[in-house]
């Protein structure tokens, strides 16, 4: 039992073949190669002129590419060695929850019982889907202590708008015309945007000298035109707002709800539901806690659950337990409407399913525990060059900060960023939130061993040194990354989004 | 007790002590002992991954519509196209699929250049110069066309034809609670968009579809001529896998295009997740909603790319960001990018042409059959209606009897009455054939419709 582990599992053993550039698929391109095969029909094969008014089709032939199978096959596995993922290494963005997600999971998506069912086909035929979602609203209702739950929204901002239109919907049926929604200056730059979709205008609240919300500043703020306040607990400090129930009740003293962001929720599985917080509303990143990959940037899930009063107005249609085994799709009475074209990321959502079902109650207490553990030990540990933000513990994430290093030696915390990626790290989230000056923000997650945990630390130690005797070359950092820092400026001022823009 | 948690208990009870800590619950104390669990999550325990795939061998098993099981003729926004091996393979690769959102583009340029060649193939088929980087899917990329046409018009009233997808229009109609904006649907005639029943004075969006749900190719002259006398958006929602072949969003003179993007490469999903293309022209870049990858060069003068334009974004601007959007569909885009690679320019033109041929040979055998009549007169593409001597649910029923998804009824899509069917709506089903389907598939579902309907 050291109290310093042995260090491990570093993606920078990873080996990078050099630093060319990859053609695009376009520049790759020789006429008349082609990598397609299809099925033999039988179909007569009718020109097309004689099936479509020649009015309809194009004269001009739109070029796609023009690719051999292997030379496909190289290009986008050459690509997939210039990318950095979870499977490759550490990926300690906070805010993010960049867990291992569980191959198992991934799996189950790929059965094509799942995934060849056609989405408009009849209940009666593809009642085990409706069971996967009604089981998984069940589940999510059981761990935010919610009474139901639509499966609908894409991703924790798509959920966002929905709760904010459940809010609306709520208010309005009360012929209660409200007008504001409180924000703390701490939250996801997606809150403020969705309440400008909800229709509201957003007040924000500040935070104290503890990183919480202020609470006198918050009850100033209320008024009967508040429809409700958006939180995320622990916010996105990484701290626990300790007075919620004091904001609960101030909140709904003036008739206003509690949306629960649930960017966090990987942190209280299993201790604290925000439904016995006096939260009314809550969206779920199924792609944060539940692990669901991340896709570079998409498929999520953002499940939205609700408290008893606001159930009726659900989106919908919902996949319903029906009585006897059998399930069917119905409307709540006074339902917003859908929020996506078919019902929700389902794939995302049976991997959800399975990742909890793997768990158990038992398992996502650990999970949140552990996540927690991680953070507070990376936290300790790198006390002396990155403190924190606040000196207490924390929960899943830590917010430290670099202004030790940028007040001695210039050294900012996007440069300690970078210099993490040359060591085989991704970076923390930088420069977020904005209430902390040059934040660095780590959420290990619980799937990380304390040998990589200790690994990363001495990366930051390397780094501290660096920024002592060489602090210039962190600035330049990195460069043994398939591209070196890049130039954003140019990018935003000469727009070039497609192979075929001018130059 | 299973998980894929790495500490041992030896390794617990050391990171604590680092802390200074006793127990796990000690890391908790921040949270107030009124609101805390006290007996647990009520979620019954862990089980073993063997355990949990017997579990969902249940939930497939009752899952009789699926495709390998049964012949797919339903489409309606959802379609079953060829994937192949290597698209599958390649897309799943762990790089592109356990990545996060390319903020660091150092250690991401695989995903942002796979989205640089996504973006290019987007905007060739819509004929549109700037794509964005995929929103969730087509319903919700319309969502965000009508606020960008609320952004360039001031205006708020956005008339839609009601050829767009029914459930598209729902989508608009629910998000419209929010930004107050006035959803005008137009009904068809035949099959075709009754623009003149409507007023569009003010209008902000013009909204067609091509081809219409119904599968009708209407001709988008008349649409593009009230969108300019009314100084509004043209958004055009187009299928992807036509454009192959027919007049492009942009040949229309199209503002804007939105479509549905499923169609390359990813699998039914049972609806999702799906890939909501987007694409509108230059004038319009700086109202782009969601997420834009641009070519640059690194600090050794590389080609590079990067995430750019950011100032729209809601992290960026908050509430006055163009869009809340953050994540979107990234892994859906590049295995859009992958299939069209592989389809290549000639691949996508003969899918699209079989799905032609397909569908006007099952068509014109449909018609031969007592108790079907043709739902309009006009040309259609991959998919059309048809007007049954019964219901169309129960037809589905009868025919899924013989392994064959029949279609979609209309009626259920639509959830009732909708102004996009004159007259009865329930006997109203929706077909589909796509460059998979053989002729001895659509021969035998011309013997299980014509039974199905005698029966």
């Amino acid at each position: 039992m050291n109290a310093v582990p042995q260090p491990g599992g570093r993606a920078a053993s990873a080996p990078l073949m050099g630093h060319e550039t990859e053609p695009t698929l376009f520049e790759m391109s020789v006429a008349n190669r082609s990598a397609y095969q299809l099925r033999t029909t039988g179909v007569r094969a009718t020109a097309l002129s004689e099936l479509v008014p020649a009015a309809h089709l194009n004269p001009e032939v739109v070029p796609v590419a023009e690719v051999s199978e292997r030379d496909l096959v190289a290009h986008f596995t050459r690509l997939s060695h210039r990318q950095f993922s979870v499977d490759l290494g550490m990926y300690p963005l906070g805010s993010c929850t960049m867990k291992y997600n569980p191959k198992f999971c991934d799996a189950i998506a790929g059965d094509p019982g799942l995934n060849a069912v056609h989405p408009g086909a009849p209940a009666s035929l593809s009642q085990g889907w409706l069971e996967i979602l009604v089981t998984l609203e069940e589940k999510l209702c059981a761990i935010t202590g919610m009474s139901a739950a639509t499966l609908q929204p894409a991703a924790g901002a798509a959920g966002e708008l929905t709760g904010l239109l459940l809010m609306r919907a709520y208010h309005e049926a009360n012929g209660d015309h409200r007008r504001r929604v409180l924000i703390p200056d701490s939250a996801h730059g997606t809150n403020p945007a969705s309440v400008t979709l909800g229709g509201y205008e957003v007040t924000t609240v500040p935070s104290n000298d503890r990183g919480l919300v202020d609470l006198e500043a918050l009850k100033s703020a209320l008024g009967p035109d508040v429809a409700g306040i958006m939180l995320t607990n622990p916010n996105t400090v990484g701290l626990f707002e300790e007075e919620i129930t004091e904001i609960a009740k101030a909140v709904h003293d003036v008739g206003g709800l509690l949306y629960y962001d649930g960017a966090n929720l990987n942190a209280i599985l299993g201790a604290v539901r925000p439904g016995d917080m006096g939260f009314d509303i809550v969206h779920m990143n199924l792609h944060k806690t539940f692990a669901t990959p991340h896709g570079g940037g998409g498929p999520g899930a953002g499940p939205v659950a609700v408290a008893a009063h606001l159930v009726d107005f659900l989106p919908g249609p919902k996949a319903t337990r029906v009585g006897d085994g059998y399930f069917n799709w119905v409307a709540p009475p006074r339902s917003i409407g859908r929020v996506h074209g078919w019902h929700g990321n389902a794939l995302v959502l049976a991997r959800a399913l399975a990742y909890i079902d793997v768990h158990g109650g038992d398992g996502l207490t650990r999970v949140a525990q552990h996540a927690v553990l991680n953070a507070n030990w990376l936290r300790h540990r790198l006390r002396d060059i990155l403190p924190a933000a606040y000196d207490r513990v924390c929960m899943h994430e830590c917010t430290l900060t670099a202004t030790p290093l940028k007040n001695k030696y210039g050294v900012r915390g996007l440069d300690v960023a970078k210099a993490l990626l040359e060591e085989g790290f991704h970076s923390p989230t930088v420069y977020f939130p904005l209430i902390v000056e040059e934040a660095l923000m780590f959420e290990p997650t619980e799937t990380e061993s304390v040998q990589t945990l200790e690994s990363l630390a001495q990366a930051i130690e390397r780094i501290a040194q660096r920024a002592k005797d060489d602090p210039e070359s962190l600035h330049r950092a990195p460069q043994s990354t398939p591209v070196s820092r890049v130039d954003e400026a140019r990018a935003a001022r000469q727009l070039i989004a497609t192979a075929d823009a001018v130059r | 007790m299973a998980d894929y948690l790495p500490h041992t208990e030896d390794d617990v009870t050391s990171m604590l002590s680092f802390l200074g800590m006793d127990s796990l619950d000690d890391l908790f104390a921040q949270i107030p002992q009124a609101v805390r669990l006290a007996k647990g999550l009520d979620v019954a325990d862990g089980l073993s991954e063997p355990d949990v795939a017997a579990i969902f061998a249940g939930y497939t098993s009752a899952n009789k519509a699926k495709a390998n099981a049964m012949t797919c003729f339903a489409g309606g926004g959802a379609y079953d196209h060829e994937v192949p091996a290597v698209v599958k393979m390649l897309s799943n690769r762990s790089e592109f699929v356990t990545a996060y959102t390319p903020y660091q583009p150092e250690v991401a340029q695989g995903v942002l250049q796979a989205i640089f060649e996504y973006q290019t193939l987007v905007a060739r088929l819509s004929g549109l110069a700037i794509p964005n980087a995929s929103l969730y899917d087509a319903a919700t990329a319309l969502v965000e066309a009508l606020n960008m046409a609320r952004g360039a018009t001031g205006r708020q009233k956005m008339v839609i034809s009601s050829g767009v997808h029914p459930h598209w229009r729902e989508v608009a109609r629910t998000f419209a609670r929010g930004t107050g904006h006035e959803i005008v649907e137009v009904p068809l005639r035949d099959g075709v968009t009754d623009w003149e029943s409507v007023d569009v004075t003010d209008a902000a969006a013009i909204v067609a579809a091509y081809p219409n749900y119904l599968g009708v190719l209407e001709d988008l002259s008349v649409a593009k001529e009230l969108a300019v006398a009314n100084d509004a958006l043209f958004v055009i929602g187009a299928d992807p896998v036509a454009a192959g072949v027919l007049k492009t969003a942009g040949q229309w003179g199209a503002d804007v295009f939105v479509g549905e993007g499923q169609a390359f490469g990813t699998p039914l999903s049972f609806g999702g997740p799906y890939l909501g293309l987007f694409a509108c022209t230059q004038a319009q870049v700086r109202r782009l909603p969601g997420r834009i990858v641009g070519e640059t060069v690194d600090s050794s003068d590389r080609r590079a790319f990067v995430t750019t334009l950011r100032a729209r974004e809601q992290d960026i601007r908050r509430e006055k960001a163009t869009s809340n959007v953050c994540t979107n569909q990234t892994l859906m885009a590049v295995t859009a990018a992958i299939q069209l690679g592989w389809l290549g320019t000639y691949g996508l033109r003969e899918v699209a042409t079989r799905c032609a041929q397909g569908a006007h040979y099952l068509y014109d055998e449909l018609l031969t059959i007592e108790g079907v009549a043709p739902f309009s007169t006009q040309p259609f593409f991959r998919e059309f209606a048809v007007r049954l001597a019964k219901p169309a649910d129960q037809i589905i029923a009868a025919m899924a009897e013989s392994n064959v998804l029949a279609g979609l009824s209309v009626s259920a899509l639509s959830g009732g009455a909708d102004p996009s069917v004159d007259g009865a709506i329930d006997n109203v089903l929706l077909v589909t054939v796509t460059e998979r389907r053989t002729k001895d598939e659509i021969d035998h579902y011309v013997n299980v419709l014509r039974e199905a309907l005698t029966r």
